[in-house]
């Protein structure tokens, strides 16, 4: 019998029973909800008269609609303060621990998990928001659900699942200076597509990832939803085992041994079987921009816009026109003659501390172009804001002109007041460049934080790389 | 939730690859507290000329006449023909919601992002993968009028022209959605079972049993 994968040995330590047609009750060890996606399972919980079946199992916080500024004044919009308000009320009601827009621990719901040890290696972690895959990068099998499975989690602590194959994809050998996580989930998800992934839970190795600090293995993992995989892992190691120790909610005393000991199991077999493998060489991925409304429209900072002439696919070239007229764009013009408007350095893609180290690097010394609007630094919790305080950050990025927010979601996805407006061109830091993701008519380039701080000071794109000698 | 058995419903084609949830329903909806009410909000940025926000009356709004879903021929439509990777993005269950509450009990396509799929069976909706050729055949048919029969207990789709295609579905999924099921009722029938799951997982790991 050929070995298991990591995912393989996840789902069989989380299986409570198993239907006929292979469907399974599975066990969730961490439940992380927000403000946005549980409202309505709440309501059902109560129409039901249910109660949390481990509501100790259950992690809250508001991060999608809180305010990155004037935070003491509350939420200006009614419906927004009235989602956050629901949340509070909801967590009191059922026991639920929250932590609220005033906690100096609040911050996006994927950057806290790992930040407090609530989502540790060897666990199943669910939250309603796709971007769950983060947690992966703990060797946790994470994903994210929909709000009648939030309800059914609240409700019995479980989820009925189908096993999803396994998909390895390798990068083998170590990234040059200046290429980052990123880049390198950025080039992934150009070579696989946006479908890639359906269907898969993908296991990221190889000495590129083995490479990675756990931030970037989670910058990594959040972004496998948008290579359609609702689940990213990566094996446990020392960087991993480091990264946990003495967290708050992590284990304590004999406990943590004890957890350590089985963690270190968490990896696949050398001999496990995955349906489907792909290998990238770190040497060739080049800091990445997307240039379209998917990330899979994706190109190297060196490129040029790609002619949808060239595309043989009639539905891709039909996307590819699409997305050129969206973003203003033609064919054949060069990444770095594009010129930005604004700069977003935030989301759970890219808010951690080591992210804003690197966003901070380019920023030391140089001043922001006249011509971007605004270039914002959004930390990803409280507690990242408040290192990057301690480390002398936030000096740096005012000097340089950038804005300096309060922790939360902010303009990933623009459900609180910080958007872009109708035409407006954006480097950002986050995961989507959907139509209309960042604010109506809005145009996104998804990079690295250290590219988008260059696009802040250069005013349009530039290959960091040639700034790190400077 | 609402079973599904047997639907003859007028058919919309939406001819675009990686429909993505913000643009089914754009992230300002999502401040409701509310389960229903998303229909009139659905494909909001393309269905509309102006920018939509929560709580508008969308009778009052110029309307995208080229939009697909404004053509006199598909109003009443209850299936939805896509391309690959429809619903892919976040995980709001507001995107089903709005295609349900907009009229929609079926979604056909080549593919589907796997949360999107999967939320689509909590509300009543179904959503049907067929191979890309087929797929390709029915939006080179579809006219105004162009109605499909979708028996799920046959798993079965029959055109016009009599044109028969089977389709795959999970037995689980399928009994559920045949018969109206609420999940959570289901899986607490097997709370013993959860529970003697929890005490063996108390032993093998107990920090995740420390309150």
């Amino acid at each position: 019998m050929p070995g298991k994968t990591l995912y393989d040995k996840l789902w069989e330590d989380h299986v409570v029973y198993t239907e006929d047609d292979g469907s399974a009750l599975i066990y969730i060890d961490r439940h992380l909800l927000h403000e946005v996606t549980s409202p309505q399972a709440f309501e059902g919980l109560r129409l039901a008269g249910r109660q949390p079946w481990r509501a100790d199992r259950n992690l809250a916080v508001a991060d999608h609609n809180v305010p990155t500024t004037d935070r003491d004044q509350g939420i200006a919009d009614p419906i927004s303060r009235l989602q956050v308000e629901t949340l509070d009320s909801n967590c009191a009601e059922f026991g639920i621990t929250e932590f609220t827009m005033h906690d100096a621990r609040q911050g996006i719901v994927h950057v806290i998990g790992p930040e407090q040890g609530a989502t540790l290696p060897g666990m199943t972690v669910v939250c309603g928001d796709s971007h769950t895959s983060t947690h992966g990068a703990s060797g946790a099998l994470a994903f994210g659900i929909g709000t009648s499975e939030v309800e059914h989690v609240l409700a019995t602590q479980c989820l009925v699942q189908k096993k999803a194959k396994n998909f390895l994809i390798k990068v083998n050998g170590l990234v040059g200076p200046g290429v980052t996580a990123k880049d390198i989930v950025l080039a992934i998800i150009g070579k696989i597509g946006t479908a890639g992934g359906n269907g898969y839970t993908i296991e990221f190795a190889g000495e590129a990832i083995r490479a990675l600090s756990m931030e970037g293995r989670m910058t990594v993992c959040n972004m496998a939803i948008e290579a359609g995989a609702r689940a990213g892992l990566v094996a446990v190691d020392d960087t991993t085992i480091d990264y946990y120790y003495g967290r708050p909610y992590a284990p304590k005393g004999g406990d943590w041994f004890m957890a350590e000991r089985l963690w270190r199991d968490l990896h696949s077999d050398a001999d496990a079987l995955f349906d489907k493998v792909v290998e990238l060489e770190a040497a060739a991925i080049l800091p990445q921009v997307t240039w379209g409304t998917s990330p899979e429209l994706v190109v190297a900072v060196d490129g040029q816009v790609p002619d949808p002439a060239l595309e043989a696919d009639a539905v891709k070239q039909q996307s590819m026109v699409r997305a050129l007229q969206y973003m203003g764009l033609s064919a054949g013009q060069a990444i770095t003659d594009i010129a930005v408007d604004k700069v977003f350095i935030g989301s759970c893609t890219n808010s951690r501390i080591e992210d804003l180290r690197a966003a901070a690097a380019v920023a030391q010394g140089r001043t922001k172009a006249a011509t971007v609007k605004l270039a914002m630094v959004v930390p990803g919790s409280g507690l990242v804001k408040r290192q990057a305080e301690a480390e002398g950050l936030d000096k740096i990025f005012l000097a340089a002109g950038f804005e300096w927010r309060e922790p939360g979601c902010s303009m990933c996805l623009a459900m609180n007041a910080d958007r872009l407006d109708e035409g407006e061109r954006c480097a950002s830091t986050s995961n989507r460049n959907f139509e209309g993701r960042q604010g109506y008519g809005g145009r996104t380039h998804l990079v690295s934080p250290a590219m988008a701080a260059a696009a802040a000071i250069a005013g349009h794109f530039v290959d960091v790389r040639q700034w790190l000698d400077v | 939730m609402q079973a599904f058995t047997l639907l003859n419903g007028l058919v919309a084609p939406l001819d675009r690859a990686n429909v993505d949830t913000d643009a089914i329903i754009p992230k300002q909806f999502l401040k409701s507290i509310r389960r229903a009410g998303f229909g009139p909000y659905l494909f909001d940025e393309w269905r509309y000329l102006d920018h939509g926000e929560p709580e508008m009356d969308c009778s009052q709004r110029p309307l995208n006449k080229d939009f697909v879903l404004n053509l006199p021929q598909y109003q009443g439509a209850q299936v939805l023909l896509a391309r690959e990777n429809f619903g892919c993005g976040s995980s709001r269950e507001h995107a089903p919601w709005a295609l349900e509450d907009f009229g929609f009990r079926a979604v056909i396509a080549p593919s589907f992002a796997d949360i999107f799929y999967n939320n689509c069976f909590k509300n009543g909706v179904l959503p049907i993968v067929l191979p890309a050729a087929a797929v390709d055949g029915l939006f080179q048919e579809i006219s105004g009028g162009y109605r499909l029969l979708i028996d799920l207990a046959a798993q079965q789709i029959t055109t016009p022209s009599g044109l028969k295609i089977g389709f795959d579905i999970d037995d689980n999924r399928k009994y559920r959605l045949l018969n109206g099921l609420d999940d959570i009722a289901l899986s607490l029938q097997h709370a013993d079972a959860i529970a003697a799951y929890e005490a063996a997982r108390a032993k093998r790991a107990p920090w995740l049993f420390v309150a």
